[in-house]
């Protein structure tokens, strides 16, 4: 609001002015708002000094550094009690995000399945849909969580159900995967020719990994620039040259032969002794935590999935059919980015939710960054102030890096209006 | 005419034809099943899978509802009477069902919670219901502190005497009501506050000794169950919205200071999982307390998860305020209303009605998450169903107790959803 001359009474200040002027008011406001937080503070601080000293506390972060003494049943990385509590808290926050990945992969997949179904004309499935929907949307997490880990360590046949030549329980898919009452045990990989280990602050990097990504991001890139050669072509001569070819080979031969140069092959899990060994084992607490995370959240995208698709009207698909796009582009082209638009906030935000819901581990004995950090260190060590803190701001960071990638989204695709 | 052809045509039809009935296949169930279930491969498909998962549920889940035993007091028991053969023991909820529904709240008492839950109910129907009189609204004004006593016992003078800083903070409204409304608005605030602090305690003791109306006090440990639920779930959905409203409205302050200290403090709140800020509540609190001060974990609790709903609440109402058309706001100018009245009579009417679905999914939300106060040793549902599965009767039985809970908060949650539905509908003023 640009004011020339805004005609209020030039001339002397008067003190009631803070009160009755607008253009002073905000400043009595503010400052009586900030010496009140000011002595909020003060006093908050004041307390915890005196607390602190009367428990005959410091305030350091040294414990960090200190022998952890406890083991953690799911390491990702090289971890056993000699190492320091800084070292659980790291494998701690390492099992959060793993589980995070995997949650928010899973919960999106069943949540684009159950939303597309949903709207589905196909009267039962859209009902059975619904009831998912609802069933799972209206009753606490906490409630999946324990369930899964109860079915599956109540209801599972123990390693021993698969020994002999009769066995009660066999393994799945080829004799490669083994549900039992320990855990889910899955083919891992191995390499022959391996390339190692590469330490890096103390972690160990696996450069197979990272050679595997190096690569395979390298084809993503070549086949964009196919891509793009392709549509330079296309604009220059109308016709759009066959690329699908040059896709595949560009991004399968590459990692392909990555991995037979290293050797790579799946190891099985045998049943040895009493019991499974090789592969990978997931135990029960993850599975908990991932099956029940997976499908509670599953149930919110779906109905973020059915809105996003709902919001799109009619015209936009009959519009792109008059201009002649055949149904594969016109989804590509027009519905999809559309979409995406209203999908891709709120399913940010879910994201985000199941990465603060991993907290809840502690109902099933999942080492999480809350059960390291925040549970048996803070109980070891007495430090619950230092160590609540830091839980609370690594958690603050991962939201903020997340919803960080949220807004550079949504700038992106913001809608260019007049 | 017809003569005319009467020698050459041998019939002619003189009324219609009465309309043939459509094929067979283009009527009814034949119809609707080959529309809706039948139509085109990938819909048969679809079709026999969602039937096979029917059967296979009514398989799995008949003869276990079908074979229910209601009469066991032990696993053991209920296994020996269906003797091999699946079924439920529900047993186990009428053995638990006090502890379910009340915790270890003295059972001579349970009236008390029950009278509490349905007066609640009571205090709730004139804002859920338009044809519930107005005047019930008074009552709903004198509910949290009827209930509070009735939850808690004690001395009746001190709900009382809350209740009497509220009654000072009416009375200077109305007093005030001449001056600026910064002024009466520092002494509508700071003169309760100051009642609260220094006069209301000795006030209580010195009723206490005139007139002793006090009823058996019950300390919040003894409370559990769904109790505990709905005791931090109703309150946190009632005091979060307040909270929230003016959480939101500081977020889009024009002082700069107001802002950020909101903008800090909700995206501090929806940062970090709740698990912490409870954590912080039972662990932390006590550092931050004048040392010797320790107070009810249960208050903690609501106060901790009012804190993380309003910051939730405060988001969703911004979205509200943020769908406003600006010519809301410049005609609250042009008509001359200050700051307050404007927010009062025009904006949040219209933000709260646009918000109202996102409200409600954020009041369901958090009476879901009262049960992660299991975490913090309060005997929530599921913290009791833990306590009954690790009990010798009791041991190894999970389903029973998680279908149980679970459709208790189905049936709340549920509802709160589709009430809000309606009153969308209700609300719903455009003619589209």
């Amino acid at each position: 609001m640009a004011m020339v001359d805004s005609g209020a009474p030039k001339g002397s200040f008067r003190l009631s002015m803070l009160l009755y002027d607008t253009r002073y008011r905000s400043y009595t406001i503010q400052i009586f708002v900030l010496i009140l937080l000011m002595l909020g503070a003060a006093w908050l601080i004041d307390n915890t000094i005196r607390n602190l000293a009367a428990l005959g506390k410091d305030f350091s972060f040294d414990f960090l550094w200190n022998v952890s003494g406890y083991d953690i049943s799911q390491r990702p990385i090289e971890y056993d009690s000699t190492y320091t509590h800084g070292r659980a808290a790291i494998v701690g926050l390492l099992n959060t995000l793993i589980l995070a990945v995997m949650a928010c992969a899973t919960a999106t997949v069943i949540g684009v399945i159950a939303g597309v179904l949903r709207l589905s004309k196909n009267w039962i499935i859209g009902r059975l849909m619904t009831i998912y929907v609802e069933t799972f949307r209206n009753v606490p997490v906490l409630i999946w969580i324990i369930v899964v880990s109860a079915i599956m360590s109540e209801s599972m046949p123990p390693p021993s159900a698969f020994r002999g030549d009769d066995p009660a329980s066999s393994m799945l898919l080829f004799d490669s995967v083994a549900v039992t009452n320990r855990g889910v045990y899955v083919p891992g990989p191995l390499f022959e020719n391996g390339l190692g280990y590469f330490n890096i602050l103390g972690l160990d990097v696996s450069l197979n990994l990272m050679a595997f990504l190096v690569v395979v991001g390298l084809s993503i890139w070549v086949n964009r620039l196919v891509l793009a050669s392709a549509t330079k072509i296309q604009n220059a001569t109308g016709v759009r040259p066959k690329t699908w070819w040059k896709s595949l080979l560009i991004l399968f031969v590459p990692a392909i032969a990555l991995l037979t140069f290293l050797g790579f092959h799946l190891e099985y899990p045998e049943l040895r002794g009493f019991n499974f060994t090789g592969g990978i084992q997931m135990r029960n607490s993850l599975l908990a935590m991932w099956l029940g995370l997976s499908i509670y959240t599953g149930a919110f995208v779906a109905e973020i999935v059915r809105s996003g698709i709902l919001a799109i009207s009619n015209g936009q698909s009959e519009a792109a059919f008059a201009l002649g796009l055949q149904p594969g582009r016109t989804m590509r082209l027009v519905i999809l980015p559309q979409a995406l638009r209203v999908i891709v906030p709120p399913l940010i935000s879910q994201y985000l939710n199941i990465t603060k819901n991993t907290s809840l581990g502690l109902a099933v004995g999942y080492m999480d960054l809350r059960s390291t950090l925040g549970g048996i260190t803070i109980n070891q060590t007495g430090r619950e102030l230092e160590g609540m803190m830091l839980l609370m701001l690594v958690y603050l960071v991962i939201s903020l890096i997340i919803s960080t990638v949220m807004n550079f989204y949504n700038n992106r695709v913001k809608l260019r209006e007049r | 005419m017809s003569d005319t052809h009467a020698h050459t045509v041998r019939f002619v039809r003189e009324t219609m034809l009465p309309p043939q009935d459509p094929p067979s296949s283009q009527i009814g169930m034949v119809r609707w099943g080959r529309e809706n279930l039948f139509d085109g491969p990938l819909n048969i498909i679809l079709t026999v899978i969602s039937l096979l998962v029917v059967l296979f549920l009514i398989m799995e889940m008949g003869p276990w509802f079908a074979n229910s035993i209601w009469n066991a007091n032990s696993l053991t028991e209920c296994r020996q009477i269906l003797d091999g053969a699946s079924g439920a023991c529900w047993g186990v909820i009428k053995d638990r069902w006090p502890q379910l529904m009340f915790g270890f709240y003295p059972p001579e008492l349970y009236w008390r919670p029950v009278t509490a839950l349905v007066l609640l109910f009571v205090a709730i129907s004139p804002v859920l219901f338009p044809s519930v009189p107005k005047k019930v609204l008074y009552f709903t004004m004198v509910y949290p502190f009827l209930g509070v006593w009735l939850l808690w016992g004690g001395t009746i003078w001190g709900p009382v005497s809350v209740a009497l800083g509220f009654v000072l903070g009416y009375v200077l409204v109305r007093a005030t009501s001449q001056l600026s409304t910064l002024l009466s608005a520092a002494i509508v605030v700071i003169l309760p506050i100051l009642y609260w602090l220094f006069l209301a305690g000795p006030l209580v003791d010195a009723l206490s000794a005139i007139a002793p109306l006090e009823s058996q006090s019950v300390p919040s440990r003894e409370f559990g169950g769904f109790l505990v639920s709905l005791v931090i779930g109703v309150s946190g959905i009632a005091l979060s919205l307040p909270i929230g409203i003016l959480l939101a409205l500081g977020r889009q302050s024009n002082m700069p200071l107001i802002k950020y200290v909101s903008v800090i403090f909700i995206e501090f709140i929806r940062g970090v999982p709740l698990i912490t800020l409870l954590f912080t509540a039972s662990l932390l609190l006590n550092y931050f307390l004048p040392p010797g001060t320790n107070f009810d974990l249960i208050l903690r609790v609501i106060i901790m998860v009012t804190l993380f709903a309003s910051a939730y609440m405060a988001e969703v109402i911004r979205g509200g305020l943020a769908a406003l058309p600006r010519g809301q706001y410049e005609a609250a100018d042009a008509l001359g209303l200050d700051y307050w009245k404007a927010q009062r009579l025009i904006i949040m009417p219209q933000a709260l009605k646009i918000s109202i679905p996102s409200i409600v999914s954020t009041f369901i939300g958090l009476f879901k998450d009262t049960t992660l106060v299991v975490f913090i040793g309060i005997l929530d549902p599921i913290g009791l169903a833990n306590a009954t599965r690790a009990s010798s009767d009791w041991q190894g039985i999970y389903w029973e107790l998680f279908i149980f809970i679970g459709a208790v908060f189905f049936i709340f949650c549920f509802s709160m959803s589709r009430y809000s539905m309606s009153l969308e509908r209700r609300l719903k003023t455009d003619h589209r």
